[in-house]
């Protein structure tokens, strides 16, 4: 059907969206980022997530010691800080690092390290360490932090192998906190074209596919989890174990999900305006895409930025009974292994430190998700 | 109302035979089984068992026939003997190591289970009420902690500290001298104080979860009309708040119930093994990892069919309280 060319610009002039500010005016977007952006908790854990993210991409950069890099000189060596004025009272432009000297309690017999206030190690940026490959494909050796030679940087003190803690909580970062992005990501999909089906084609799909689903959610996920992760075979490469792991998270996590996206469908397919679209003769495929996503991928984002928290907490778990991320490779429930001695967290407290990171994540994450989930209705008083 | 119950149990049995099948294929998933296990474990000890000795006990345990054949006999002499298989490991029949473990943590859970419910709606109410108060932003800032925090980690910070603060980091669920003796006032009293840490660590979460649940529920009713008739009736604040609102706001919290239960009871599995309590968890990883397959699978089993008998009940009492999802069920 054509219509008159006059008529038509006159049509398009009335649809053209006012440019103004009012919120009547607004798109659903603008109204969610503008009702998101009153939500400060929500804002302030965007940011930290982001920096906590950056940090895990340039993870090998900012390190300063790789993974494998051990010292058996200084195991358990405690956080040091760095100092601007030495001992005898004199201010240094270069922050600097005492030497750490290695002796015995005297009472309890027991390895400690001081301070040798009399040796100095300023700090240095951008010095050239363990070769890496920068972003995964560039070769360097440039770390952002280090000291002078022989001297050895510990912010976080060291584990029972003499590794820096430091460097091992940025390199376990990247796994941790990409762990359950992925496993998000494939639960998303799965969620959304299996809860999709069952939605929108009811019937027989759908009693078969909710049957399914009640039988998966049936499993206590903890004890599943840890079935599965028993089944992962040991000495087997770091990329493999790493999807085995996404995939076994991503296989509870998708039922969630999936029941969100039927529940919506149901609601929405009975709508007017799709059955509108049905009787003009629009097909499956556009009035899914075209009527009925836009109208709840909002709460679908809400819904899988709530289920990271339970990931991460899961990978935790998972990897400090030694049934995750197994070495050489690293994550946060790996460090927090040694802190399942108690003598371990008597005696070196910096252990737990870790678990601070984790605390941080989950709650940033918990409250991004609330954000997002009151902003998600913006129309909602 | 029986109609739909009865209706809502047979549904469960299909549910249970896949579940069971399920269970059986993931506890042989794991590389090797009982037999190499077993011989690595002899072998290290300076005893090395040939393969012809292998291949005898695999027979003499059954486990050289095939999987299907292998299910169908286990499940024929759970459903016809109660019987639920032989535990490798421990040398006794599954179901004898299960009752050794099994009233411990059903104590624990359900003294958790109680902790939580008098913990957590209280402070609901109480941070409902006062909204935007001091007291409302430090127990949901407290609640919101306790949801991030690891709670098997936990469990060790509190150990520490019972440790540096009473020299004793109650590890365990009895003092070394009680663990074998007989049932008294005494041994009872030791592991009223053994429980208070595992108590608070299973809990904590579910806790934590359950105050945001009842503030929000509480929120919901208290700018309800009929408080504020109430209100208008001239009635005091406080038989309001429990007349109405608050007896409103439990309905969905008491139809999650057997979801709490079951949640509960899979939840304390970690903390179990970092504790070093003697429940389920600790036995259950151990035939994880160990390939005990029979223990592991029962154990899973029992697992999956407490969760499907919480769902069961949560649906029965939620089908009590609202009388929408009987009739839409029979509609169907």
């Amino acid at each position: 059907m054509r219509t008159m060319p006059v008529f038509r610009r006159q049509k398009t002039e009335a649809l053209q969206p006012v440019k103004t500010k009012d919120a009547n005016y607004s798109s659903q977007w603008r109204l969610i980022y503008l009702r998101f952006k009153k939500h400060k908790l929500a804002r302030i854990s965007l940011f930290i997530l982001a920096f906590l993210y950056l940090i895990a991409l340039l993870a090998q950069f900012i390190a300063p010691y790789g993974l494998q890099s051990y010292d058996s000189k200084y195991v358990n060596a405690p956080p040091m800080g760095f100092h601007f004025v030495d001992a005898a009272g004199k201010f240094h432009i270069k922050p600097f690092v005492y030497e750490l000297q290695s002796t015995r309690d005297p009472e309890t017999m027991r390895k400690i390290f001081v301070s040798n206030t009399e040796k100095r190690y300023s700090l240095q940026f951008f010095v050239k360490g363990e070769p890496y490959k920068f972003l995964g494909f560039i070769p360097t050796s440039t770390h952002l932090l280090g000291v002078e030679q022989p001297g050895r940087i510990f912010l976080l003190g060291t584990d029972g192998m003499g590794r820096d803690l430091f460097s091992r909580i940025i390199l376990g970062s990247q796994i941790s906190l990409s762990i359950p992005l992925v496993g998000v990501a494939i639960s998303f999909v799965l969620g959304l074209i299996i809860g999709g089906i069952s939605g929108y084609f009811g019937g027989w799909l759908d009693s078969i596919i909710q049957r399914i689903i009640e039988i998966i959610r049936s499993f206590p996920t903890l004890p599943l989890w840890m079935a599965l992760s028993a089944a992962i075979p040991p000495r087997i490469p770091v990329v493999t174990m790493y999807l085995y792991i996404v995939i076994i998270f991503a296989f509870i996590g998708w039922t969630d999900l999936a029941r969100v996206v039927r529940g919506k469908f149901i609601a929405l397919k009975n709508e007017d305006y799709v059955i509108a679209a049905k009787i003009a003769g629009v097909g499956n495929t556009k009035i899914i895409v075209k009527h009925l996503l836009p109208g709840f991928i909002s709460y679908l984002v809400v819904a899988t930025t709530l289920a990271i928290p339970a990931m991460i907490l899961g990978e935790t778990a998972m990897s400090f009974l030694g049934l995750g991320i197994r070495s050489p490779a690293t994550s946060w429930g790996v460090l927090l292994q040694e802190a399942q001695k108690i003598e371990n967290v008597a005696l070196y407290p910096w252990k737990l430190i870790p678990l601070g990171i984790v605390i941080l994540t989950v709650l940033t994450y918990n409250f991004l998700g609330d954000g997002l989930r009151d902003a998600a209705d913006p129309y909602k008083k | 109302m029986l109609q739909y119950i009865l209706k809502r149990i047979l549904l469960v049995i299909p549910v249970v035979l896949f579940i069971s099948f399920i269970v059986f294929y993931i506890i042989q998933l794991p590389p090797g089984d009982y037999v190499s296990n077993y011989s690595a474990k002899m072998s290290a000890a300076g005893d090395v068992m040939t393969p012809v000795e292998m291949d005898e006990m695999r027979a003499n345990l059954g486990l050289d026939r095939p999987i299907y054949e292998q299910y169908f006999v286990w499940m024929k002499k759970i459903v016809t003997k109660g019987d639920f298989g032989f535990s490798f490991n421990y040398n006794k029949p599954v179901t004898a190591v299960i009752k050794q473990y099994m009233g411990l943590t059903l104590v624990v859970s359900l003294v958790t289970m109680v902790f939580h419910y008098v913990v957590a709606i209280p402070i609901g109410i109480y941070t409902a009420v006062k909204q935007y108060t001091a007291g409302d932003y430090f127990f949901s800032g407290l609640s919101f902690i306790g949801m991030a925090t690891p709670n098997f980690l936990l469990a060790i910070i509190l150990m520490y500290l019972s440790y540096t603060w009473f020299g004793d980091p109650l590890l365990g669920l009895f003092s070394s001298e009680y663990v074998n003796a007989p049932w008294s006032m005494d041994k009872v009293l030791d592991l009223m104080k053994h429980m208070v840490i595992p108590v608070i660590v299973i809990g904590l979460a579910s806790t934590a979860d359950l105050i945001r649940i009842m503030r929000g529920q509480m929120l919901d009713e208290l700018n309800k009309p009929n408080v504020v008739t109430a209100r208008a009736k001239g009635l005091s604040e406080f038989k309001i708040l429990f007349k109405y609102p608050t007896r409103a706001a439990l309905n969905p919290i008491v139809s999650t119930f057997g979801w709490s239960l079951s949640s509960i009871f899979t939840g304390a599995t970690i903390t179990a093994i970092v504790l070093n309590l003697p429940l389920q968890g600790p036995v259950m990883y151990n035939a994880l990892l160990g390939q005990d397959m029979y223990l592991a699978g029962s154990w899973l089993l029992f697992m999956a069919l407490l969760t499907v008998l919480g769902t069961l009940i949560s649906d029965i009492l939620l089908a009590w309280l609202d009388p929408k999802i009987r009739t839409e069920f029979r509609g169907n």
